[in-house]
């Protein structure tokens, strides 16, 4: 990467003038034409090039920009510029150079890429947001592309992560990136890991810093077990690890800094449960995304089966959606028929205070038994582990026997009246634009449920809220978490703990066996709640001891 | 100029001064609009309005208020945080709720004594997690509570058994926010809820008598919420309430069910408001005076008016605040003044007479409000406490929205309810806070802010003109002393404004006076200079120490170059020093107290002051002083006291810093001051350019430093002069000893921390804050954080004014102060613009994402220059310093080739 930036400039291509995009193209098509050009000269045998030769310093660097351009020709906003990167790529292989192919099924692995809006054909809101992300960060990545179901959302999304990593901020760029990669490798999410180690490298971050954590600065360093408990057991973090933070004489970090590294991990942290909730798949241009192999070689390449996807053929789906049609059709009635009986009998029955106590209690004590049988061994495709120590360190059930921690109350603390007016005055302007984003997330609905129209939602998203923080202790003293029980049933709690927790086992079978019914943009809807949800809880805890240490 | 800058509330205070003086000017719409009333609009009937209650409501609270309450300020610790508290109508017991306390004290003269535990019962449910509770106004027996879970419950303490709980209602879906009787009515309760809803209730009945949806509706077209409690609404209240009531009720019926009948809601799951998108409610509050109106605030900023016998719509509803508006208070005695507290920090006083809400006044406090309560009696005093960080209550002057009027600091976490003991006494406020704890506060133990706070103003003109504007008892008692007569430097015009309409005429009349500086005079060059010379870090002690002194002493400043040196000699071995260097000091040193004079006394002694009398003066009064002199080598030049006291070397060196402060004393001394009365009256023009020689620093800070120093404000010159004698002495008698033994640096850190102290209260905060860098632990202990933090701002602020960005930003860097570090980390984005198109550049690399280019091109290399840029100003060529440096060597053209004769200098 790094040779191929000398000579060649992606920026261009950001700028929304149009002869701009197409001088910049123009300058690429001439370096890539002049590096093939002097590549096929030094070989002898050009049709050969992606074998043992090709690990040539030169021919890799081509090969980066080849993958690049494929990116551009299947990603950019822009038409004219999709065209001619694969105008480009057409000429190269005229020369006789193999060009990379994407692998997979698109954005997501889960969801047909059929289903997804391509790009090219969104309207002028979508496109608006696409060219600003584009222009942003100079991609498009799968992660937009399949939150585009819900523009609204994802506008505010896109808003708050330019905020964080690029606006202003106590924190340096790569510090930023680097603080992203750590939050991501927590939950061995390689896809982020690879998209913020170009963007850290980027900035002007130090290489050495991504053999592993010791090699960072000791500031960093420190920040490790707050990551770590943060991201499994947020729940435990006390007033001493912020002190802790705070007080270590030339390593330490202001408040400031920690309120801006706190929303970065929990941002990625939650961010991570979305790339697998939703089964993202690599981007094209980086590892895994690609491959120059004859689409006749082989079914897949090994990127595919480290990832856990080498069953991903089109039979089970079809087949599911065979057999269970009638079945998940009752599925959606059963839904909406409890959902009503719970609206009516509100009012009349009312269960005891102990009753509704102790249904908080057996919720979260039952979400523990909740969890997938299938324990899954996933390698992740780069060594992602080394970005952090601990790594037995995982989920632990908030219930865990012994244990006792007390719960923790909305009413004491809750976003809204405590953790904005915290956020603000540390990071000014992110509490707002945070708590936009909680907002939309939240209300966000279509009054739609699989083929119903003109529903009544906020009770079922209530549900898998609050469900959500019941697995983080958290309790609303004026929720009734019996509905919880009526709501959501077994394979839909599954799904959400695993996303929530542990995000890394999650499969495409988790993804498939809930709510059979239900169209796609209704589960990454689900998937925007629990992340929200799940970001929401462990801020909470976060600022929680913030404030504590403050007092 | 060394002149301190506070950075706390004076400071905003001073700066904003005269903006509030036009806000206050500004006509008020307040007093005379008692005339309108909503009612008449609303087709009331004659009955309705004669019984309308204020007459009654006087009466029983006059009768109370003839009572004298007595009390101190005094607190009790509570076993758990409170949410709320409230007030008994006779004053003399409180309420407090928590989610796990739930309990009335009475409030006694020494103390708070617990009457009654309410909660009761073997578990504690839910209902007893109070988010809010209120007491009855007219009825001492009754309370209500709202519970985190939805329910209101209303407790009847007339109960004989143990458990006074009276009526439960589990009408709302959410948690109950707010909870407020009526202020009149015996059985009306209204709560707010965070479902949207607010409901009233009627406490003989079970259910709600009418519910108000805070989802925006179009006027007219809102929908009835509850249905059947409407259809059940047999109201059998024989109040003219009830009756608008009633007949609104049975209208709002009818309508809604011929609304009703439409099947196009499949499963009626969305009949009805849909909660996701109704607004939670915030605050809920009667109005004191307009019998059917009550406030309603919302978690979107949103204020709504409303009538209570009006269920559908809103009377008003507009946006106050950014964010939540968390609380609410009509004003007890004028009718329409209400006042919000949102999470955008701001208190908001609206006047709702009016047409349309006006806004009146806004106070900006330093956290999101979480209570307002309008003091009593007072007209324009509010108090306001916090709902994070900030654990304070403060009572405000609307009218003067910077500074609070009061402060109470004795709650140790968030204050989370306020309540004024009686409504006629302005004096007792009380309590309850998240640390556990309940507190009375009484008036005039308050701390006051406005108290401390020495309104000031100081600008400078284009011409460097000063004007300065103080408070006036602060200039009369300062001019009274110190008359400007025979100064040259007196104000060009002196006004004086006193208005006996101000509201505060006590506080806020003020002096302006405004200096003219004659040309040529108040140089700061040598603070620049200094700035720019100073080497902080990066080298050992004792070079920064020798680098710095040579610095000072080129710069003449003779007594910063000794104190270097002494300093040096104190943390680094002393057996190192050689001695003629040591001689040389020291023979500097006689001069040294020259700046530090003229910083003190230019008020006293004329500025134009030849400055050969004034070294001889100095010189003479420090010889006295250091008794090893002789006192009689007044008139010798420098030169000649380069050789006159080698001998005396250790104790003059220990002196030196002593010394300062004999000069300082010494100016003050009438006896010396008297004899330079003639030469104060000599034309200065005649000595323009002596004054050079003298660091004179400009006017300002003297008058400052008058204000801040204890020296001056309050004693006279011969109280003064005792001190040094004292210290001078004592640092004798050690200095030999010390010197002998070797003592560690510890010892002498004491002398150094005065050393810091004389410098930063002459002034001279550089010479401080570049001790307190380079000496680094070896002093920090010694000088408490507040101090240095104060130093650091001010020196930061000071280079900032002469825009000595670099070395403010390494000052910034290298200061260990938490506070001072954190100004670093603000504003981290630097825009650059292309320099061909002149558009914003993308932040990656340096290619315009428009013209394509790259910008700012090196005119010898022709790479990018990433770093410092330095181009000509004739032909706007220009490149990486280091090349045109190289190019101008060689040749006088402009490396690019445009035939240009640049010059780099």
């Amino acid at each position: 990467m790094a040779e191929g930036e000398n000579e060649v400039r992606w920026d261009g291509l950001c700028s929304r003038d149009s002869t701009t995009r197409e001088t910049a193209l123009e300058n690429i098509r001439q370096t890539i034409l002049r590096k093939s050009e002097c590549l096929r000269s030094v070989k002898e045998t050009p049709h050969r090039p992606s074998d043992g030769l090709s690990n040539t310093e030169s021919s890799d660097g081509l090969n980066k920009l080849l993958a690049h351009l494929l990116m551009l020709s299947k990603r950019c906003p822009f038409k004219d510029v999709r065209e001619k990167s694969e105008f480009i790529l057409k000429s190269i292989q005229e020369l006789g150079i193999r060009i990379p192919r994407p692998l997979g099924q698109g954005p997501s692995r889960f969801i047909p890429e059929k289903e997804i809006l391509q790009v090219g054909s969104e309207d002028a809101q979508m496109h608006a947001l696409f060219a600003d992300s584009f222009a942003a960060l100079g991609r498009l990545d799968n992660i937009t592309l399949v939150m585009v179901f819900h523009p609204q959302y994802l506008e505010s999304f896109l808003k708050t992560q330019h905020y964080l990593l690029q606006m202003d901020g106590p924190l340096p760029l790569h510090y930023r990136h680097y603080i992203g990669i750590m939050a991501a490798a927590r939950h061995q999410c390689s896809y982020l890991v690879n998209l913020h180690v170009n963007d850290f490298l980027h900035v002007g971050g130090d290489p050495k810093w991504l053999n592993g954590l010791e090699n960072a600065p000791q500031k960093l360093q420190n920040l490790g077990e707050l990551n770590k408990v943060l991201a499994h057991r947020p729940w435990l973090i006390t007033k001493e690890h912020i002190e802790g933070l705070l007080k270590a004489e030339e390593h330490s970090w202001s408040l400031a800094e920690l309120v801006h590294a706190v929303v970065l991990l929990t941002h990625y942290h939650s961010l991570a449960s979305f790339t697998f909730g939703c089964g993202i798949s690599p981007e094209i241009h980086c590892d895994g995304g690609h491959t120059f192999r004859p689409p006749s070689v082989s079914n897949y390449c090994i990127c595919d089966i480290t990832n856990g996807n080498h069953s991903v053929d089109e039979m089970p789906v079809n087949s599911a959606e065979n057999v269970s049609v009638s079945d998940s059709f009752f599925e959606v009635e059963a839904l909406m028929e409890k959902m009503r009986q719970l609206q009516e009998c509100r009012d009349e029955e009312e269960a005891s205070q102990e009753e509704m106590a102790s249904r908080f209690e057996i919720e979260k004590r039952e979400s523990m038994f909740v969890f997938s049988s299938d324990d899954d061994e996933v390698t992740p495709a780069r060594d992602v582990s080394r970005h952090f120590e601990d790594t037995s360190y995982g989920y632990k059930d908030f219930s865990r026997h012994g244990m006792h921690v007390p719960t923790f109350r909305v009413q004491d603390y809750c976003w809204e009246d405590h953790g904005y007016s915290l956020v603000n005055r540390l990071y000014p302007d992110v509490g707002q634009l945070i708590d936009e984003k909680f907002h939309i997330a939240y209300n966000l609905t279509y009054n739609t449920m699989a083929m119903h129209k003109d529903v009544d939602t906020s009770m079922l998203r209530r549900a898998i809220w609050n469900y959500i923080h019941c697995m983080f202790g958290i309790r609303y003293d004026d929720y009734d978490y019996g509905e919880i029980n009526q709501l959501l049933d077994r394979s839909f709690k599954v799904y959400i703990k695993t996303v929530v927790c542990t995000p890394e086992k999650v499969t495409k079978r988790m993804y498939e066996s809930f709510w059979r019914q239900f169209k796609h943009s209704e589960k990454v809807h689900v998937n925007l709640l629990l992340i929200e949800a799940r970001m929401q809880a462990e801020l909470l805890y976060a600022l929680r001891a913030i404030t504590r240490y403050m007092t | 100029m060394g002149k301190k800058r506070t950075t706390s509330g004076e400071g905003r205070e001073r700066q904003r001064l005269p903006a509030r003086r036009f806000r206050i000017a500004a006509p008020r719409a307040d007093s005379a609009d008692g005339g309108s009333f909503f009612f008449p609009l609303l087709g009331l009937t004659d009955r309705g309005f004669s019984d309308c209650p204020d007459l009654k409501m006087s009466r029983v609270t006059t009768a109370l208020g003839g009572s004298v309450l007595t009390g101190r300020t005094m607190h009790c610790h509570l076993d758990a945080p409170a949410n709320a508290i409230s007030v008994c109508r006779d004053a003399a017991q409180v309420v407090v709720a928590g989610r796990s306390i739930f309990k009335i004290y009475a409030i006694e003269e020494e103390q708070f004594v617990e009457k009654l535990n309410l909660r009761v019962g073997r578990k504690p449910s839910l209902n007893l997690s109070c988010a809010d509770v209120v007491w009855h106004q007219m009825d001492e027996n009754l309370l209500a509570t709202a519970a985190t879970n939805g329910v209101v419950v209303t407790w009847n303490l007339g109960r004989p058994s143990r458990n006074k709980q009276d009526q439960l209602f589990t009408e709302h879906k959410r948690t109950v926010n707010k909870v407020c009787f009526h202020p009149t009515e015996a059985h009306v309760l209204l709560s707010g809820s965070q479902d949207g809803f607010m409901k009233c209730f009627d406490l003989r009945r079970k259910d709600s008598v009418s519910t108000f949806s805070g989802e925006a509706t179009e006027a007219g077209q809102g929908r009835w919420a509850s249905l059947p409690v409407a259809q059940r609404c047999i109201l059998r209240i024989h109040h003219s309430f009830a009756h608008g009531l009633m007949r609104d009720a049975e209208s709002r019926a009818n309508e809604a069910q011929e609304s009703w009948g439409c099947p196009d809601y499949p499963l009626g799951l969305c009949s009805g408001p849909q909660a996701g998108q109704s607004e939670s409610v915030r605050d809920v509050q009667f109005s004191i005076r307009d019998y059917f109106t009550f406030a309603s605030t919302f978690e979107n900023g949103n204020v709504q008016l409303w009538d209570i016998r009006r269920p559908d719509r809103c009377e008003r509803m507009f946006t106050a605040h950014n964010g939540p508006v968390f609380c609410c208070d009509w004003h007890p005695e004028d009718r329409g003044w209400l006042a919000t507290g949102g999470r955008d920090k701001m208190v908001k006083v609206w006047d709702m007479t009016t047409h349309r809400a006006k806004e009146m006044h806004c106070v900006q406090t330093i956290a999101s409000v979480a209570r307002v309560k309008w003091r009593p009696e007072c007209r324009h005093h509010l108090a306001t406490c916090s709902m994070m960080v900030d654990h304070n209550i403060y009572v405000w002057d609307v009218r003067r929205p910077f500074v609070p009027a009061a402060m109470f600091e004795e709650h140790r976490d968030v204050t989370t309810g306020i309540a004024w003991r009686h409504p006629h006494d302005p004096s007792f406020l009380l309590s309850g806070s998240k640390d556990s704890s309940l507190c009375q506060h009484l008036f005039r133990d308050a701390s006051q802010p406005v108290e401390r706070a020495n309104p000031e103003g100081l600008c400078y003109g284009l011409f460097g003109d000063l004007a300065f504007a103080a408070k006036e008892s602060l200039v009369a008692a300062e001019s009274g002393r110190k008359p400007y007569t025979g100064d040259r430097r007196h104000p060009i015009f002196f006004k004086r404004k006193l208005d006996p309409a101000e509201p505060f005429a006590g506080l806020a009349s003020s002096a302006l006076s405004v200096f003219e500086t004659e040309p040529g005079g108040g140089g700061m060059r040598w603070f620049v200079d200094t700035a720019e010379r100073y080497a902080l870090a990066g080298r050992p002690l004792a070079e920064l120490c020798d680098h710095n002194a040579k610095v000072a002493r080129e710069l003449g400043r003779n007594q910063v170059a000794q104190t270097w040196t002494m300093l040096r000699i104190i943390y680094c071995s002393p057996g190192l020093v050689p001695t003629a260097n040591l001689n040389h000091s020291v023979g500097k040193g006689g001069s040294c107290g020259l700046p530090l004079m003229n910083s003190f006394n230019l008020k006293d002694m004329a500025p134009g002051l030849g400055s050969e009398t004034r070294l001889d003066r100095s010189k003479g009064d420090t010889r006295s002083d250091t008794v090893l002199l002789d006192s009689s080598a007044t008139l010798i030049t420098n030169e000649d006291n380069e050789e006159t006291e080698g001998s005396d070397v250790p104790a003059d060196y220990l002196l030196g810093d002593v010394e300062g402060e004999e000069d300082e004393l010494y100016l003050l001394d009438p006896e010396h001051t008297h004899p330079e009365e003639p030469e104060c009256v000599l034309p200065q023009e005649a000595f323009p350019l002596r004054h050079e020689i003298v660091d004179t620093p400009p006017g300002p800070e003297h008058l400052q430093d008058k204000a801040d120093s204890p020296h001056v404000s309050g004693s006279e010159a011969d109280v003064a002069s005792l001190a040094p004698v004292d210290s001078s002495f004592s640092l004798l008698s050690v200095s030999h000893a010390l010197y002998d033994s070797r003592l560690p640096p510890d010892f002498f850190s004491v002398l150094v921390r005065d050393m810091l102290h004389f410098y930063a209260e002459q002034g001279d905060v550089q010479m401080a804050v570049s001790v307190l860098i380079i000496l680094g632990e070896r002093v920090r202990k010694d000088i408490d954080e507040q101090t240095q933090e104060h130093w650091y701002t001010s020196y930061i602020d000071l280079l900032q004014r002469f825009r000595l960005w670099n070395v403010s930003n390494e000052v910034v860097k290298l200061s260990t102060s938490r506070a001072v570090s954190c100004l670093n980390q603000a504003s981290t984005t630097l825009h650059v613009n292309c320099s061909h198109c002149k558009r914003p550049m993308s932040n990656r690399g340096w290619v315009c994402d428009r013209c394509h280019r790259c910008a700012s091109m090196c005119a010898v290399c022709h790479h990018v220059v990433k770093g410092l840029f330095v181009w000509c100003q004739g032909c706007s060529h220009g490149g990486h310093l280091q090349h045109i440096m190289k190019w101008l060597e060689g040749s006088s053209h402009c490396p690019a080739g445009c035939g240009h004769l640049c010059e780099y200098s």
